[in-house]
């Protein structure tokens, strides 16, 4: 009794301790949508993100960066799996800077596996000459780092929601012929309205995703919602690369410690019965 | 270590030369085997042993990661995300060693209150309950340091506005902050200093652990009842009986630990940490970790900055003076009808500053801070010294080991003589 109490009570005040909600930003929260890697037992749908891979690679890399993926990482367990040839195919595919060389100079040369994904811009200014003064971020942590929704026990249950925040910016624009007079009336200069937008409702970006944008290798239609969701799923898998691998190994230290804490009980019991 | 005499007879000739020359296996025998301990303790009792692992893990877990990381703000968050993606197994080290600060600092508050409910901090413990609290200190200055070294924008944001309280201290302060800083604002020496001192912390934890449990060992555990140990009836050798206990409860806590390591592992934390440290760019909301929140509420509360940072490092300061505060004689709240309450109340008014240092300070947010901290402060300085005086407690049982009978036995009085 004395232990089920102990643990009620620490639960509750850990619970409690929790209340500390985080404003919520006056973003409307994204879409709620499913992913196959939710929940303990989730895992990446290798399809998913391979198709995810081509909208990033066709459509988003052409202004946003992907720091902190490499190549070989396409080919990792537990990511879109892609097997080595394709990884070399797409690191071919690229020309990057190399050196200096044995004359002191730079040269370029194909990419390998070990690169990492070419910026497209070379700093940040040029990006946001290019792009009417916004900086498009890095995509490697965005899942990460943006949070879809808020409140304490909604993101204790539902996460922070990044893919979702991905996806609802995607999908979410509101055509310009639609947007309300009195909201155009603030509207920036090459801005366009996103409710779902962090820093405001106004977005620099262009709708960047149209129907039958990417041409899908695996024959599934190209609709704005399926890109959205694929690359959502493909950028939830470069901001957590081991997740399939954590959950995994999540799964078995639980039943490890469950049954070292149930013999321990057993032990410290036995020990315990005759100490009065 | 103190008077309990300890039995230890070498039993091999190698044993007996090693006992002449350094009678440790003795310390041992005494110290953590055959220690006398109360038969009585709770689970809330298991949490001292809880912090002493996981005190251990962040060491090392803490060793290993920076092996990983380099100290340099154009470095640090590619080499954290660099152990999250290449460093084998390195995910799982950062994980640990993230979420272990939080696990530390909820089993330390279960551990405090647990010390405040059964005044634990009574004569003859003040000491060890002052070593207790200098302990909190330097983990509260480890953690802040060690949330700073990813260089994510809370990690930024974070260390330039605790830093910058320090220059409300009058007359030094600037030079405090520029100290603290290396420069004239966060920057590169400033994450070198922290990573410094993240490093060497945790050392001096250590030491100051060996101190409180070298107090403890010498005036022995407080225990449910609050009553002393009056004789060999009343305890039981730490060992097989609390290691068993505490490796139990260790367990399950590393269960706990483990929820969150594989399927929450960044709740605990801030999104915004994974985006990479902008000077120029603020974050909306400026949030400490959870655990410093019902501090940061109460900083706010005050409306001059002196006199918030002040009342800040009071409300921790205050502990120091707790055990000649509380002027009530008995010890377990089990026995003190009023005192009970209160303290229930002052835990729920932590939780509620806690919830306060959340928001945003503004509006009500900031008058309930001031109420709560007003409260805060009065529950030490004005309630426990007033309650010692009017509470009649319950009557106290003779010993600890007829408590435990009248526990096992509850049916014995109701039970008619023939």
């Amino acid at each position: 009794m004395t232990l089920l109490k102990t643990l009620a009570i620490a639960a509750a005040s850990l619970v409690l301790s929790f209340g500390a909600a985080h404003a919520a930003e006056g973003q409307t929260p994204a879409k709620g949508i499913n992913f196959s890697f939710e929940g303990p037992f989730g895992t990446f749908d290798r399809a998913q993100l391979q198709r995810g891979y081509k909208v990033y690679k066709e459509v988003c890399a052409s202004c946003h960066s992907m720091h902190y993926v490499s190549f070989r990482n396409l080919s990792q367990p537990g990511g879109p799996e892609f097997t080595d040839e394709q990884v070399k195919a797409v690191a071919a595919g690229y020309t990057v800077q190399d050196g200096p060389n044995e004359q002191g100079e730079m040269f370029e040369r194909a990419g390998l596996p070990s690169d990492r994904f070419p910026s497209p811009f070379p700093n940040e200014q040029a990006a946001r000459v290019a792009n009417g003064g916004a900086y498009p971020p890095d995509m490697s942590l965005i899942t990460k780092y943006r949070p879809g929704w808020y409140g304490t026990f909604n993101q204790l249950i539902n996460g922070i929601g990044g893919p979702q925040y991905v996806y609802s910016v995607l999908t979410g624009y509101t055509p310009d012929d639609k947007v309300s007079e009195e909201l155009k009336k603030e509207q920036p200069e090459g801005k366009y309205y996103n409710p779902y937008f962090a820093n405001g409702h106004w977005i620099g970006m262009p709708p960047p995703l149209s129907d039958d944008q990417v041409t899908y290798d695996d024959g599934t239609k190209a609709t704005v919602d399926q890109m959205a969701r694929d690359v959502s799923a493909f950028l939830a898998w470069t901001a957590e690369p081991k997740m399939e691998e954590r959950k995994r190994t999540g799964f078995m230290v639980m039943i490890f410690l469950g049954i070292l804490a149930l013999l321990l009980y057993l032990v410290k019991k036995k020990i315990w019965a005759n100490a009065h | 270590m103190s008077g309990h005499a300890s039995n230890y007879q070498p039993k091999s000739a190698f044993a007996n030369w090693f006992h002449e020359r350094l009678p440790i296996m003795d310390m041992v025998q005494g110290q953590a085997l055959d220690f006398p301990t109360p038969k009585n303790l709770n689970y809330f009792w298991t949490f001292g042993g809880i912090l002493a692992v996981m005190l251990l893990v962040q060491i090392i877990t803490g060793v290993v990661l920076v092996m990983h990381y380099t100290p340099h703000v154009d470095m640090a968050f590619q080499s954290v995300e660099g152990i999250m993606r290449d460093v084998n197994s390195g995910w799982l080290l950062r994980y640990m060693h993230a979420n272990g600060a939080s696990m530390f600092f909820i089993a330390v508050y279960i551990h405090m209150f647990r010390g405040m409910y059964y005044g634990s901090y009574k004569a003859p413990r003040e000491v060890l309950w002052m070593i207790g609290v200098l302990i909190y200190l330097v983990m509260m200055a480890t953690a802040f340091m060690g949330y700073v070294l990813p260089w994510g924008q809370m990690s930024f944001w974070g260390a330039k506005v605790i830093t910058n309280l320090f220059s409300a201290i009058p007359w030094v302060g600037d030079s405090i902050t520029t100290l603290l800083w290396g420069g004239y604002s966060v920057d590169n020496p400033t994450l070198n200093r922290f990573f410094s001192l993240h490093y060497l912390l945790p050392f001096v934890l250590a030491g100051l652990v060996v101190l409180h449990i070298w107090a403890l060992h010498v005036v022995g555990n407080n225990n449910p009842t609050g009553v002393s140990v009056k004789s060999s009836q009343d305890t039981l050798p730490f060992h097989p009986y609390y290691t068993m206990k505490d490796a139990f409860a260790i367990v399950v806590f590393f269960m706990f630990f483990a929820f969150w390591i594989f399927f929450a592992p960044n709740y605990l934390g801030h999104a915004i940490n994974y985006q990479e440290a902008n000077p120029l760019v603020t974050p909306a909301h400026i949030v400490p970790e959870w655990y410093y929140l019902p501090f940061y509420a109460i900083l706010r509360a005050v409306p001059d900055k002196l006199g918030g940072v002040i009342a800040m490092f009071g409300s921790i300061l205050i502990l120091f003076a707790l055990p000649w505060l509380d002027t009530s004689k008995v010890r377990s709240g089990n026995y003190r009808p009023l005192f009970k309450g209160f303290f229930w109340i002052f835990a729920i008014v932590c939780v509620a500053l806690g919830y306060l240092g959340s928001k945003p300070a503004e509006g009500l947010y900031v008058v309930f801070s001031r109420i709560l901290t007003v409260y805060y402060f009065a529950h030490f300085l004005v309630i426990l010294p007033l309650l010692g005086l009017i509470e009649t407690p319950k009557p106290l049982p003779s010993s600890i080991s007829d408590d435990v009978l009248a526990k096992k036995r509850p049916a014995t009085a109701a039970v008619p003589a023939e």
